[in-house]
């Protein structure tokens, strides 16, 4: 694999192929969820088709689904809150699990103590019965989705990041920061973060990928993404009948899941070695 | 007398990380008589440990034997299959580790190990391997032979595990042991009677050795013969005495050299204005674990300690692993905050903790780590680690700042071009200057060094000494120099402070150290430094001091 590399001058790393394949394909779904309005051909509620699981046309180019309904037009808005809520929630999920994992490691004591058992506690609570109180609560909308899945991923981020960080700031660098006087902020950013970066960045990719089956889990309950519009999970579910008699409905959206979340994993995987293998 | 071991013209390759093919061993010759020990010596590099491995017929991941033979016992372990190695592995040629601790499971019992080799290769049956390991552990003047194999690794010494490790590699009665630097990591005084049991089991069974390090004086009370390399290739070989009293190549005689220390000469002006105290310690206990409820630690490390280090002059402290050395260094840096007692700088007294010190006296004192691979941030180019400092203290920014670091650099004798590189690109030495530069940075009145020679090949060391007594006198510098290597604080220290378990029991100006120590431990200690003199591990019989410290191991 090491005869693909390429070498970005700018940089000065080598990006392998495969992390270049991921990139671009990633690269593709977020164009597609920025423009899916302008580009998508039939409106995603409207009954087009008489036929349901209607094949491949050159009208409807992926198919139709249960009521008939343009395929190719729901895959595209499906876009949109696919990657927009999973990216979104897994960036805050890593975030404030990571930061606050950094933190608890270098200030230690009891600050470490009871973050780590609120936490604990968090992490108890069952993905989707947490969902459910939260909708029932205040109601479905984007944001409520984007935060309460964001919650319930920032504690595996939080250990994760914790466990790293503890073994990192035993280290004679971080003692002779200290020595110097240097704060907290400097601390973590600069001699704890760039140490750990890799094996968070290969977290972030698993945990993008539990997210957007989570959130087809959520959208089968009624909790995720509100009917006529649908995510890629939700897309799956609602022409799950279709599946044996192989209608394109299920099979499509079950391609873009899949591509979407082995191409983040394959750049992770290949990011370039300065980046990834940076705690060695 | 036949030759046990033949190796005719060795090469060794190894792939770098960037995946470049080097050679490491570059067509070595090397005999090894029946019942003779040799020794390989040379820094770290020099394939020393390559060509003893090869004997086992193994090269380490990464590295491989590609031409030349290694003839052990009649056997070309180049040229057998791995099978044959196998078989040959722990029965004719057996393997000795530097780090005993490291090569034993800590989960079984020292006896099941000890006696795995038989079990692996059905050489006896177990009762009596067991009884044969209990007759070794005899031989190797371990306490209690009979039960100790019941024991579990933690449950003993650094020491007696490194003996076990000997136990464990004679089991199977090899021809040829390869002991791979010992006792290296053990403390002087520790030091001794593993070289001393060592030496009486080769003796008495008459087996062929290598005997793999890097301290010549260690060497000299062992071997028959010594091979000095370098760069893969043998500079130099002789019988013991001759190599130790007639070096004759120049890599021979620096390796030598950097074993006398030159007399410390004080340094007069200091002298003449009279002893200014910098720092004074008074009265520190410290330890780790949790307080209790008469607000003392759990496990006192330090005991009532008092320490005066005066402006200018280098104090060194000196005591076995254990002996709380580095506590010392970390209390005085506010890095663990001490239970009783003071600490004064210039007369005022500090913090306990860093977060209760001024920047300013922060700045003032630095501490510099043994390890530096593990002090330098491995993602940090080596100009932004020693910005960092120049930052913090003295808020220099753009040019003024860079101009520093090269001034720095300069100073620790470094090129410039190494700013852009990262630790993990520089050598032991380049780093373990980076990373005194970076106390240098802060421009401290006092450094604090916890063993930062101990981790660098002997002629690397000398060169740091000499850079650090240079920059003490350019500087004015105070130095608390921590070492368990007593010629290190002979050639850098103007007074020695020994301490012993916790407390300091002893400080005298360095050139009483080799007369007149007073306190029974500091003779011990000072006693057990080994001497470039091939005799001077069987003198020490004689001794009566020795002799009574030795009853109780």
């Amino acid at each position: 694999m090491t005869s693909t590399a390429r070498r970005s001058p700018r940089f000065g790393f080598a990006v392998n192929a495969v992390g270049v394949i991921g990139a671009s394909i990633i690269l593709f779904w977020i164009l597609v969820a920025v423009f899916a309005p302008w580009i998508s051909p039939y409106p995603v509620g409207k009954i087009v088709d008489f036929d349901y699981y209607g094949p491949i046309s050159s009208d409807f180019w992926l198919g139709t689904d249960y009521l008939g309904r343009d395929m190719f037009s729901r895959i595209l808005m499906g876009a949109r809150y696919t990657v927009g809520i999973s990216l979104a929630s897994v960036t805050i999920a890593c975030f404030v699990g990571v930061t606050l994992g950094m933190i608890a490691a270098v200030v230690g004591g009891w600050f470490d103590a009871v973050l780590s058992r609120f936490l604990d506690a968090l992490n108890s609570i069952p993905a989707l019965m947490f969902g459910l109180v939260v909708v029932a609560a205040v109601g479905s909308s984007l944001t409520v989705l984007i935060l309460t899945i964001a919650t319930l991923y920032a504690p595996g981020s939080y250990r994760f990041a914790r466990a790293l960080a503890v073994n990192v700031n035993a280290m004679d660098f971080v003692t002779v920061a200290r020595a110097r006087g240097e704060g907290i902020i400097y601390t973590i950013r600069e001699e704890i973060l760039p140490n750990i970066v890799g094996p968070v960045l290969a977290d972030f990719g698993l945990r993008f990928v539990f997210i957007v089956l989570l959130l087809s889990g959520l959208s089968f309950l009624g909790l995720g993404v509100q009917p006529p519009d649908a995510d890629w999970g939700a897309l799956v579910r609602e022409n799950i009948g279709g599946l044996s008699f192989g209608a394109p409905a299920v099979v499509f959206p079950s391609i873009a899941i899949a591509s979407l979340t082995i191409s983040v994993n394959m750049l992770i995987d290949n990011l370039p070695r300065r980046i990834r293998d940076r705690s060695e | 007398m036949g030759n046990v071991i033949e190796i005719r013209d060795l090469h060794v390759t190894a792939k770098t990380d960037s995946g470049r093919v080097v050679e490491i061993i570059r067509g070595v010759d090397l005999d090894v008589a029946d019942g003779e020990i040799v020794a390989l010596i040379g820094e770290s590099g020099s394939g020393k440990t390559t060509i003893a491995l090869t004997l086992l017929g193994y090269a380490r991941p990464g590295c491989s034997i590609v031409g030349g033979s290694v003839t052990v016992d009649g056997e070309d372990t180049v040229a057998i299959s791995e099978a044959e190695r196998r078989s040959l592995r722990g029965t004719r040629v057996a393997y000795v580790p530097q780090s005993a601790a490291a090569a034993f499971n800590p989960s079984k019992t020292i006896m099941d190990q000890v006696v795995e080799v038989a079990q692996i290769h059905d050489l006896m049956p177990m009762d009596a391997a067991r009884k044969k390991a209990v007759e070794l552990f005899r031989a190797l003047a371990l306490p209690e032979p009979e039960t100790i194999g019941a024991r579990y690794p933690h449950q003993v010494s650094g020491g007696q595990l490194q003996r076990l490790s000997a136990a464990m590699a004679l089991i199977g009665d090899p021809k040829v042991m390869v002991f791979d630097e010992p006792t290296t990591a053990l403390d002087v005084t520790t030091q001794i009677e593993v070289l001393r049991a060592f030496k009486a089991v080769m003796r008495e069974r008459g087996m062929a050795g290598i005997y793999v390090s890097h301290d010549l004086a260690v060497v000299a009370q062992i071997a028959d013969r010594i091979v000095v390399l370098k760069g893969g290739e043998v500079q130099e070989v002789g019988a013991t005495e001759a190599i130790v009293h007639r070096p004759s190549h120049s890599y021979t005689k620096a390796l030598i050299g950097a074993f006398h220390p030159r007399a410390r000469v004080p340094d007069p002006e200091a002298a003449a204005d009279g002893p200014q105290p910098i720092l004074k310690v008074s009265g520190v206990t410290a330890g780790y674990g949790g307080t209790g409820r008469d607000k003392m630690p759990k496990y006192v490390v330090l005991k009532n300690l008092d320490l005066t280090l005066e402006r200018g002059r280098s104090l060194g402290v000196i005591g076995e692993s254990g002996s709380g050395k580095s506590t010392l260094a970390r209390v005085i840096a506010g890095l663990l905050p001490a239970a009783k007692g003071s600490i004064e700088m210039d007369g005022v007294r500090l913090g306990q903790a860093t977060r209760d010190r001024s920047k300013e006296d922060l700045r003032k004192l630095q501490i510099v780590f043994q390890l530096a691979d593990t002090a330098l941030n491995p993602n940090k180019p080596v100009g932004a680690i020693l910005a960092r400092p120049l930052v913090f203290y003295h808020a220099m920014a753009g040019r003024e700042r860079d101009a520093e670091v090269d001034r720095l650099l300069d100073m620790v004798r470094l090129p410039r071009g190494l700013k852009h590189r990262l630790p993990s690109e520089l050598s032991g030495g380049q780093k373990q200057r980076v990373n005194f530069a970076r106390a240098l940075a802060a421009r401290p009145e006092l450094i604090l060094c916890d063993e930062i020679t101990s981790a660098l090949d002997t002629v690397v060391a000398a060169a740091v000494l000499d850079l650090l007594d240079e920059l003490q006198r350019e500087l004015g510098l105070t130095y608390m120099f921590i070492s368990h290597d007593l010629s290190t604080v002979e050639a850098i220290c103007d007074r020695v402070a020994v301490m012993y378990q916790g407390e300091k029991v002893e400080e005298m100006p360095t050139s009483r150290m080799k007369s007149g120590p007073e306190h029974p431990y500091s003779k011990l200690l000072i006693a057990s430094v080994p001497k470039l003199d091939t005799g001077w591990l069987d003198g020490l019989r004689d001794d009566p001091l020795m002799a009574a410290a030795m009853e109780g191991r």
